[in-house]
């Protein structure tokens, strides 16, 4: 491989790890807080993404970006509303239920789609998408690099979020210690759905800044459900950090993987350093415990 | 076992042996494939269910992968089989050893590393992702292409005419499969699984050898699991990467085994009639709904809800209702 | 089954439900089909549910219309008027459902089946079938592993990816040919699975018999996210076509990646790329012009087919291939009962593998069937100009010419 293909696969791939970044703070967030393994994850981000594809289409005609902060609060209130609802009070504090509820949710969201939206493939097509920066040998799409620069900008905010408001506070003390979190007057449920909504938003979010460079069916979101709990293991479950420098890591081998070995073989990197990963540090990059 | 469940124990054995006289061959009532298929269809994922639920219910050593063993047991015998000239009879044991193999390895790299909970779940999905990649890219399994087998239905072939042999063959391996959980609860060994599952680093203090047995139930369970990839290889005569290793099988048998309940002898047999019933019922029902095109998608609607359904009113499992009821 | 529950203690009151429920699961069966008189029954099985549902439904679409329109026209003649009816079946994309679908339509009473979409259900759902010795018409379906396996209940009308690769190879030497010939390489970018894999491997090989050298054929998984790597290495590569073939969504991604990214081609050459449809052409105009494809398609002279491609999209769906070969399929099991004058399966099969059938709707010649493959199915070979589709090869169908070696982007 010369050292321009190199080049162009790393920033490839840092590109494409920047989606994953965005799919996997969602699902460390939940994981981190309500320690359960979210199922629905990827039939979640596919109605999200139908979501941006009718407010696209005519008569509204809203670009996704502008969308974005209307799908982010869209996904929030159902998530919030799906949690209380259904999720929490149905698992009666089992995490083995969560888990079947999830799985459940997500064969109805998919089937659901298919019979609402069919099972066509549906795809936006924004002025911008053709468009370029060129950086050295690499091309870089300009939605791509949108969708970069805000999963980064998503990471910082929520970071700050989570560090400096009450709420934010409120949902760390119940990721660390339930109980305590409990006696000292904290609504733990109601944290749990926040936090639940949140992780959900966060897929509202990914879903804005995928349409314009991807496509949606029915079955689209599962396409990065795999890679989002490498990407929170990677990084550490539960750790923004992790997720952000876990994702674009995940990119950049994927890419490299993928230009050494075939697109076919190359896969088999992300498992591999995945396993790699958890047998040397189970605790991933940036977990504490 | 009180004499009470044994009696009952032994009734449904003799109505699962006599069940294809119904539906079979001298067909009492009326003969029905479909009823025999079902009927295979719902022991033969009990027992891979079965096989999850000893290492994930008994050991609480959940797995999201549990489809690579089924995936080496699978290919090993098919490779053996139509490459290498084996009689599948033959290659049956050597599969079965290979996914006892492949469970010990998984165990010890991932034991000794110290994973447990969704770790251990996470690491197991993502061996079989290797070997799904792998099984796709070397010339062994021919890659995308699949291996087929060639239909030879004579018994000393593995393959047979009448489906009621394949149900019998399931109900065989079901109830062998029952045997093991059974011991589980009656043995040291299993009670030493049972003190790892409630607590390991008590288990440990207690002076129990936690690595060593987990890795040795991994085995058992990868073995189990394996002997159920032979057969499902020599029934659909067809094998391919994303049928031996695709997720939607170490989903199965989680959700049969959960459903039922994780932990208990009849879980997985439980969970897997009730979903497979639910299944057959439900996808009729795309087909009554009149005037809808494509009512299709709304029987899976209704065979998540039911699933949603049952996780909440019956969070310990459909045998947590019998229990309940006693 | 639900018997079996007995065996773990269950109280009797659940036993006699489960074993209700399970009766009424069998019973209910051909009660809910509604059994008509005389009326000869056809199992239709396909992917309507899960990762191909689209194909899946489509296929229902045309042979369900086919059905139909049989009836309309009076049924079976020979048979006095039968009619037709559909057992509808869902493969859930899953070969243990679709094994089961054909044991619960032979119980129902199917004499013919048509289906599966999928290679590896065609191929388990066949041999459930063969046991009956049941008819089991392939409409879609590209492995040639499906045929030629000594299973004499199986007819496939359109071409296999054998004779589809032929085809496309020597209209792409001729279009080539007819250019100057500049096109000297190609790289081959295919889906990992069966379909993909056997087409690029049919490809490597025929290539160089036109002169074409295959540089480097590159698989890729199902899905793919992302494109741009494979984009890159092309670039690098500087071959002068590109030739594709998987599923209809990362036939698009690709598409638009090596658009978006203009990557000077001479030309971009598919065999039955599952992208290659008036959707795309419509949705992307600027993506899919000039890109060709091999596939089958209907005859674009023929007036039944396009007063069927007026209902079609008169009815808001597509006329993609799915449609108008299952509804094909749905005409030659007519008129092979029509000319067997009865459903019996022995008469039926007789009949099929003697059928001289013409297929009004495709550009084919009479169908003769050599070990269940149809030697009369012919592909044809699409452009994608101006937010159309145009036939160009073969001749005697084209409503184009083929525009190559294609403009380079300024």
């Amino acid at each position: 491989m010369s050292a321009d293909i190199v080049f162009a696969g790393v920033v490839n791939g840092l590109m494409a790890g920047g989606v994953y970044v965005l799919v996997a703070v969602g699902l460390t967030l939940i994981y981190g807080v309500l320690h359960i393994i979210n199922f629905a994850h990827g039939s979640l981000l596919m109605l999200a993404m139908y979501a941006v594809y009718f407010l696209f289409r005519k008569p509204l005609g809203l670009d996704p970006y502008a969308a974005l902060p209307l799908v982010t609060a869209g996904a929030f209130a159902f998530a919030y509303l799906l949690y209380r609802g259904v999720i929490g009070r149905f698992a009666h504090g089992k995490d083995e239920n969560i888990l079947l509820i999830t799985l459940g949710l997500s064969i109805v969201a998919d089937n659901a789609a298919l019979f609402f939206f069919t099972g066509d493939t549906q795809t936006i097509d924004v002025s911008y998408a053709g468009r370029f920066l060129q950086l050295g040998p690499a091309l870089i799409p300009l939605p791509k690099l949108v969708s970069f620069l805000a999963s980064l900008l998503i990471c910082a905010l929520l970071g700050l979020w989570m560090a400096f408001t009450d709420t934010g506070k409120a949902i760390r003390a119940v990721a660390k210690e339930r109980q305590g979190a409990r006696l000292v007057g904290i609504d733990v449920e109601n944290i749990f759905a926040i936090a639940y909504g949140i992780g959900i938003a966060c897929l509202g979010a990914a879903a804005c800044l995928l349409m314009p460079f991807f496509y949606v069916s029915p079955s689209s979101g599962h396409a990065f459900v795999l890679i989002a709990f490498t990407t929170v293991v990677l990084g550490g479950m539960g750790s923004f950090a992790g997720a952000l420098i876990g994702g674009l890591l995940i990119g950049i081998v994927e890419s490299l993987g993928g230009l050494r070995f075939g697109e076919q073989l190359g896969q088999i990197a992300i498992p591999l350093v995945f396993i790699l990963v958890l047998l040397l540090r189970p605790t991933g990059l940036f977990g504490g415990r | 076992m009180s004499r009470r469940a044994m009696l009952w124990c032994a009734a449904g054995l003799l109505v699962a042996i006599l069940y294809p006289l119904l539906f079979g061959g001298p067909s009492l009532i009326a003969r029905s494939n479909y009823a025999i298929n079902v009927a295979f269809l719902i022991l033969f994922a009990a027992f891979l269910g079965q096989s999850w639920n000893i290492a994930g219910g008994y050991a609480g050593q959940t797995s999201f992968g549990h489809v690579v063993f089924f995936g080496t047991g699978a290919y090993v015998s098919t490779i053996l089989h139509v490459s290498h000239g084996w009689n599948p009879w033959l290659a049956w044991p050597v599969a079965i050893a290979s996914g006892g193999l492949v469970g010990a390895i998984i165990g010890v790299l991932s034991f000794r590393a110290g994973l447990r909970g969704s770790y251990f779940a996470l690491i197991t999905l993502a061996f079989a992702e290797v070997f799904r990649i792998v099984a796709n890219s070397i010339p062994q399994t021919r890659g995308g292409l699949g291996i087929l087998i060639k239909a030879d239905q004579r018994p000393e072939n593995f393959q047979f005419r009448d489906p009621m042999w394949f149900y019998y063959l399931a109900l065989v391996l079901c109830v062998i499969g029952l045997a093991i959980a059974w011991w589980l609860t009656r043995s040291r060994f299993g009670a030493r699984l049972a003190a790892i599952r409630e607590n390991e680093d008590a288990a440990m203090a207690l002076g129990i050898d936690v690595f060593r047995e987990k890795v040795r139930v991994l085995a058992l369970s990868g073995a189990m699991c394996a002997a159920g990839g032979t057969v499902y290889a020599q029934k659909y005569l067809y094998l391919d990467p994303s049928i031996a290793f695709g997720v939607e099988k170490s989903v199965e048998m989680l959700l049969v085994s959960m459903i039922g309940g994780a932990g208990t002898i009849f879980g997985p047999l439980i969970g897997s009639g009730v979903l497979h019933l639910v299944g057959e019922i439900t996808r009729d029902l795309g087909n009554v709904v009149p005037g809808i095109k494509n009512a299709q998608p709304l029987a899976l609607i209704v065979y998540g809800l039911i699933l949603v359904v049952i996780v909440a009113y019956l969070p310990d499992g459909l045998t947590g209702l019998l229990r309940r009821r006693r | 089954m639900a018997r079996k529950q007995s065996r773990f203690g269950v109280s009797r009151r659940s036993f006699v439900g489960g074993a209700g429920a399970l009766s009424v699961g069998l019973a209910g069966f051909p009660a809910i089909l509604g059994a008509q008189a005389k009326a000869v029954k056809v199992g239709l099985i396909h992917p309507v549910t899960g990762f191909v549902a689209y194909n899946g439904q489509q296929s229902r679409l045309g042979a369900t219309m086919a059905i139909e329109d049989v009836n309309k026209a009076g049924g079976v003649k020979s048979m006095g008027g039968a009619k037709l009816e559909a057992l509808l079946g869902d493969s859930q994309s899953k070969v243990e459902v679709g094994v089961s679908e054909v044991e619960k339509m032979n119980e129902a009473g199917a004499s013919a089946f048509i289906g599966c979409f999928q290679s590896p259900v065609g191929i388990a759902a066949t041999q459930a079938a063969a046991k009956y010795n049941t008819p089991f018409l392939i409409d879609v379906g590209a492995s040639d592993q499906l045929v030629r396996r000594g299973l004499k209940n199986v007819f496939r009308l359109k071409p296999g990816f054998g004779k589809c690769v032929d085809d496309g190879i020597a209209a792409l030497g001729a279009i080539n040919k007819g250019a100057g010939s500049p096109a000297k390489s190609a790289v081959i970018v295919h889906e990992s699975g069966e379909f993909g894999t056997g087409t690029a491997k049919l490809l490597a090989g025929k290539l160089p018999s036109i002169g074409i050298e295959a540089k480097e054929l590159i698989p890729h998984d199902n899905p793919t996210r992302s494109f741009d790597n494979i984009a890159l290495r092309i670039r690098s590569m500087a071959p002068d076509i590109v030739m594709m073939s998987n599923y209809g969504n990362e036939y698009m991604l690709l598409a638009r990646t090596l658009f978006q990214q203009k990557v000077e081609l001479k030309g971009m050459f598919s065999v039955l790329g599952g992208g290659f449809n008036y959707k795309f052409v419509k949705d992307m105009p600027d993506v899919s012009q000039f890109m060709m494809d091999t596939n089958h398609w209907f005859n674009p002279r023929s007036e039944a087919s396009q007063a069927l491609k007026k209902r079609v999209e008169a009815g808001g769906a597509l006329f993609t291939f799915e449609v108008y070969l299952s509804y094909t399929n749905v005409m030659l099991l007519a008129d092979a009962l029509e000319r067997a004058q009865s459903a019996d399966k022995e008469k039926l099969i007789a009949a099929l593998a003697a059928s001289t059938f013409k297929a009004e709707l495709m550009p084919y010649g009479p169908t003769k069937f050599v070990d269940g493959q149809n030697e009369g199915g012919l592909p044809a070979v699409m452009q994608s100009l101006k937010g159309e589709i145009e036939v160009i090869s073969p001749e005697q169908f084209a409503s184009a010419k083929a525009v190559f070696p294609r403009p380079k982007f300024t």
